[in-house]
């Protein structure tokens, strides 16, 4: 299969600090990639860069067979890579179907899609029941709990069919059986065709998902194959445990 | 135009026409002097309110983009003041003029702020409005800070004195203001305005525009701004920068759309009405200077008393949320069937994660 994402030496700088490192990294069409690292290792900081919400001063990203170097966001989501945020950021004046009929009408619409009038409200409703939030479609985001805010930042990533979907720390603060729930749904996704690259730090959820681990450690990746073997990677062992 | 805009404008002309007819019917020009004053701050909170309330950029700047409209037409006037005929550029040309060199000024705005937000934003369209008066006090074809004069016919065709024309303009720019303002919150773009107002970051990772968008609210909010201030120096017959380009529009254009409340086109007509008249009101019984003053003690009751305006009362009165007025809004359907008619040709994506919603999980 063809590499459907690939970043190339690519670095961040912020003043002094490197956050990113020349990192290099593809991703195939289809694969389930988990990324992991401590805190501060630069996850976020590569999405940010991966999907233009950040410019990264070095290298070069390719999605699709197309370098994406210098397009903005809402480009690199209507070439299909959409991404949740690691803290929910809902739209907090409209509601939920509205907050995921956003990418319905800007990309899904832009692409040339296949949503016209009440099938867009039919739709919505598919994307909330998804993800079990179909009873709050007319509530606002302020209304939810922080597991349901997550859930709502799923579904609008889901709203953009993306190619790749990203879900930065998706899970943080869920139940064993919530995680499960969200497991499910990316497993779904993935077998109807979308790459998933999942952040995280549940170690459990990660391990179950992931087909392939990449491990960020200081803005560097130090490891990068199947999830067993990255596990007992001793470089891997002495960034999570110490010497 | 999605079909319930078109009944939407026959019933606003209809209630503009009877406004006008009513006051053909007193008879007396006070009426249409006041009136006028009423419609234009209708225009300019309207305007206002598609940038400030919609996309969430508080511009201080309305008198700025008035004042342009208005000597805009200064610069007509002046030009066309020695010829034989005066007055042979009608003013509905003007206020189409006006509303051109506005919202290229909006547009040029907009992009020389884009990376400003809140006070910051705020701050630059105050300075817009200092440095165009300063601009136009430096300009002596237009008056420079003297003023300038303009003269007025004293009566047009059937409906009797000029300024019962200019008042008819005024309604129409008002009703042409709401209908654009309704437009815009029940289509594509008003969603799109809401996230850029939400959420930058978020609108941009869902494939809004956010640039592109902005850029649209200052043109369009600009251009109303400016149509209002078009036919604005025959209203008054003598233009001087430091009232035209005076902070009162600013803070009117503001005020009223808070009190009236700034979700939805609505609340800067309530706000207009109510505050707009009672201004007429003070200002021939007690006396104008009084108004700013009024403005400022009801904002701060609003602020207080009522943070959603007269709007969020009335949503609270009737125990119902603001979100369900917002969820209320349909998509314009038109655009929608047409995106679609064009979708019909093109491949569908790949991937439709929402296709198979009954899938159970593996």
């Amino acid at each position: 299969m063809t590499d459907l994402l690939e970043v190339d030496n690519l670095g961040k700088r912020f003043g002094g600090f490197v956050a990113l490192e020349s990192i290099a990294l593809s991703v195939r069409a289809g694969e389930r990639l988990g990324l992991i690292g401590p805190n501060g290792s630069g996850k976020s900081t590569l999405v940010n860069c991966i999907c233009g919400t950040l410019r990264n001063e070095q290298g070069s990203v390719r999605f699709d067979g197309r370098a994406v170097d210098g397009l903005p966001a809402h480009q690199r989501t209507r070439l299909g890579l959409a991404r949740s945020f690691q803290l929910p950021r809902p739209f907090v004046s409209l509601n939920l179907m509205d907050n995921v009929r956003i990418p319905l009408l800007y990309t899904v619409a832009a692409r040339g899609g296949h949503h016209a009038g009440a099938a867009i409200d039919d739709h919505c409703h598919r994307l909330l029941r998804e993800v079990g939030l179909e009873t709050k479609a007319r509530a606002l985001p302020r209304d939810l709990t922080q597991v349901e805010m997550r859930k709502l930042e799923l579904a609008r990533a889901m709203a953009a069919e993306p190619k790749l979907l990203i879900a930065d720390e998706a899970m943080a603060g869920l139940t064993h059986s919530e995680i499960e729930d969200i497991l499910v749904l990316l497993v779904r996704l993935n077998e109807q065709g979308v790459t998933v690259i999942l952040i995280e730090h549940i170690m459990r959820a990660v391990m179950s998902f992931s087909r392939r681990l990449v491990v960020l450690v200081s803005g560097r990746k130090i490891a990068d194959g199947l999830p067993e073997e990255v596990m007992h990677d001793p470089e891997v062992e002495r960034a999570y445990l110490g010497q | 135009m999605s079909v319930r805009s078109i009944p939407f404008l026959l019933v606003t002309l209809a209630i503009g026409a009877a406004v006008f007819a009513g006051a053909m019917l007193l008879g007396n020009d006070y009426y249409f002097f006041a009136g006028y004053v009423v419609a234009q701050y209708i225009v300019l909170s309207s305007a206002w309110n598609i940038l400030g309330g919609y996309c969430g950029y508080v511009n201080f700047g309305t008198a700025g983009f008035f004042g342009l409209g208005a000597y805009s037409t200064v610069a007509v006037y002046q030009l066309v003041e020695g010829n034989e005929f005066p007055h042979v550029v009608p003013i509905p040309l003007l206020i189409l003029l006006g509303g051109l060199i506005s919202g290229v000024v909006g547009f040029g705005m907009g992009y020389l702020t884009l990376r400003l937000r809140g006070a910051f934003f705020a701050i630059a369209t105050l300075a817009l409005a200092v440095v165009l008066e300063t601009l136009v006090v430096n300009w002596d074809f237009v008056g420079g800070s003297r003023g300038a004069y303009i003269v007025r016919p004293e009566t047009i065709g059937p409906i009797g004195s000029y300024v019962r024309y200019l008042f008819l303009l005024m309604l129409v720019l008002a009703v042409a203001a709401l209908n654009v303002a309704r437009l815009i919150e029940r289509s594509r773009l008003g969603y799109g305005f809401a996230t850029i107002r939400d959420d930058e970051l978020a609108a941009e990772a869902a494939g809004v525009p956010t640039l592109r968008l902005k850029l649209v609210a200052t043109t369009i909010s600009g251009a109303l701004m400016g149509m209002a201030g078009a036919p604005f120096p025959y209203y008054i017959g003598y233009l001087q920068p430091s009232s035209t380009f005076g902070f009162d529009y600013a803070v009117n254009a503001i005020a009223m759309s808070l009190i009236g409340g700034t979700s939805s086109w609505v609340g800067p007509l309530i706000g207009t009405l109510l505050l707009g008249s009672l201004q007429q009101l003070i200002t021939v019984t007690i006396s104008s200077a009084v108004n700013l003053l009024l403005v400022g003690a009801l904002l701060v009751v609003f602020v207080i008393v009522a943070p959603n305006g007269i709007l969020g009362l009335v949503h609270k009165y009737l125990q119902r949320k603001p979100d369900e007025f917002v969820g209320r809004r349909r998509i314009d359907l038109d655009a929608a069937a047409a995106a679609a008619a064009t979708a019909a040709t093109a491949a569908p994506p790949a991937a439709k994660p929402g296709s198979a919603p009954g899938s159970p999980p593996p």
